[in-house]
């Protein structure tokens, strides 16, 4: 019996399949926080994982997930890109702006008492109203639970800009949780 | 440590990322600060909201079946072409044991390959939100939800009195086309019962198999195959099967 090495597509199909297929919601949740837009995340998803199949070959670990993500994260910058042109662009916040140290924004007086838990559709509205690049860092962390380093390799930049965009990111997500609680009450 | 450096490493305090060495220096600061402390704390709390609130998204079927469609299908699988040239050109085994054979060895690899399917949507259904569509403990409701959503709705049997509870039902996707998944729990356990129509209604007695740490008992019966998946031991998933086949039995003769 002859098994033709050079048809191999099948059985690679079968192994991505199985090794990927399983993130296609984690996936889908990314592109959602990223491109806030349910139909522009359901190309950049498909778009991904077409990318990743045909990477799939030159994939060698660690983990499916971050290596997954990494690819869907350019795929959305492309698309941040396409829509810069149009009326509708995601704001980014300016160059430098970043390097400002969090401490400059004057933190309020934690509060004394519990805070209030919201439903899901509100955190969900609080956490898609930070801007990049610290909603993607949050929702890598928070919802994906990638450690830092894995964030670091998914967003292509040194582990400690991971913990300032963290710090910034939860600085700010408080800060809107507080407003929202106030605007309720 | 100033308060201004704590306030940048609690955050990797929190999510347990910093070494010994700093993890005791932060620590030291946030029982000196009440600030800080209380900031912590704030964290904490929105972390622990979140965890606990629905912030995921589920994949809609229609982008699984766009992915799906573009994979090259299983169907065209090397081993099995292979096995077809080898009896092609065998001289010594007619074409009637060859294609009585092939055809064992195409439902074996489909069986197996199903069933990593089959596990791999009870793992997606056990992720937070995804386990059920229609969310109810009576069979009536559960039923008719499936109604117009599939060729043929799943039987759904109410099996609480076998120490069964019915939860819900689902809509899932496996071996590239929608099935329903009637979900059952014991305990803690979930039952993910997958129920796909087979254009064969020969009856196949259960088979209980392991995969991925979870158990798979597999049927058919009446055109449809049948797939419990649960982390549920063997002994308990036999006996959730055999319950399952019993009372649609009695239904039937009733
Ligand atoms: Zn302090």
């Amino acid at each position: 019996m002859v098994v033709n090495a050079s048809q191999d597509d099948p059985e690679k199909a079968r192994r991505f399949r199985e090794a990927a297929l399983p993130y296609l919601d984690d996936a889908y949740t990314l592109a959602r926080y990223l491109l806030r837009d349910a139909a522009d995340a359901e190309d950049a998803v498909q778009e991904c994982y077409l990318r990743a199949y045909k990477h799939f070959d030159s994939y060698r670990g660690p983990a499916m997930k971050p290596w997954l993500f990494a690819i869907l994260r350019n795929v959305c910058r492309a698309e941040y890109a396409r829509r810069k042109t149009a009326p509708t662009a995601v704001e980014e916040l300016p160059e430098g702006r970043e390097q400002t140290p969090m401490w400059n924004e004057a933190p309020e007086t934690p509060e004394k008492q519990l805070l209030r838990r919201f439903d899901g559709d509100t955190v969900r509205k609080l956490v898609a109203a930070l801007a990049e690049p610290f909603r993607e860092t949050f929702v890598l962390r928070e919802i994906q639970n990638l450690s830092y380093r894995e964030i670091a390799d998914v967003a292509a930049v040194p582990v400690g800009t991971v913990m300032s965009r963290l710090a910034r990111a939860r600085a700010m997500l408080r800060s809107a949780w507080l407003a929202e609680q106030e605007q309720v009450k | 440590m100033t308060c201004e450096e704590a306030e940048v490493l609690i955050h990797a305090l929190i999510d347990g990322e910093l070494d010994a060495g700093h993890a005791r220096e932060v620590e030291a600061h946030v029982e000196g600060c009440a600030h800080c402390a209380a900031l912590m704390k704030e964290y904490q709390e929105i972390r622990q909201a979140i965890a606990e609130s629905d912030v995921r998204y589920k994949a809609p079927l229609e982008l699984r079946r766009k992915i799906e469609k573009a994979l090259p299908q299983p169907q065209a699988a090397p081993s099995r072409r292979s096995v077809l040239r080898g009896f092609a050109m065998g001289s010594a085994v007619s074409a009637m044991a060859a294609t009585g054979l092939v055809a064992i060895v195409l439902r074996n690899d489909d069986e197996q390959r199903i069933e990593n399917e089959v596990v791999s949507a009870h793992l997606r259904s056990l992720q937070a939100g995804h386990l059920i569509d229609v969310v109810s403990t009576d069979q009536h409701t559960v039923k008719p939800w499936f109604n117009g959503k599939l060729d043929v709705s799943p039987p759904v049997i109410d099996l609480t009195a076998q120490g069964f509870t019915l939860i819900g039902g689902r809509l899932d996707y496996v071996n590239a086309r929608e099935i329903g998944a009637v979900v059952y729990k014991r305990r803690q356990h979930v039952i993910n019962l997958f129920v796909a129509q087979t254009a064969n209604t020969e009856r196949k007695a259960a088979q209980t198999s392991t995969l991925q740490g979870f158990n798979i008992r597999r049927w058919s019966d009446r055109g449809l195959n049948y797939w419990a998946v649960s982390d549920l031991g063997a002994d308990e998933l036999t006996e959730f099967g055999d319950k399952f086949e019993a009372t649609m039995r009695a239904n039937k003769e009733g």
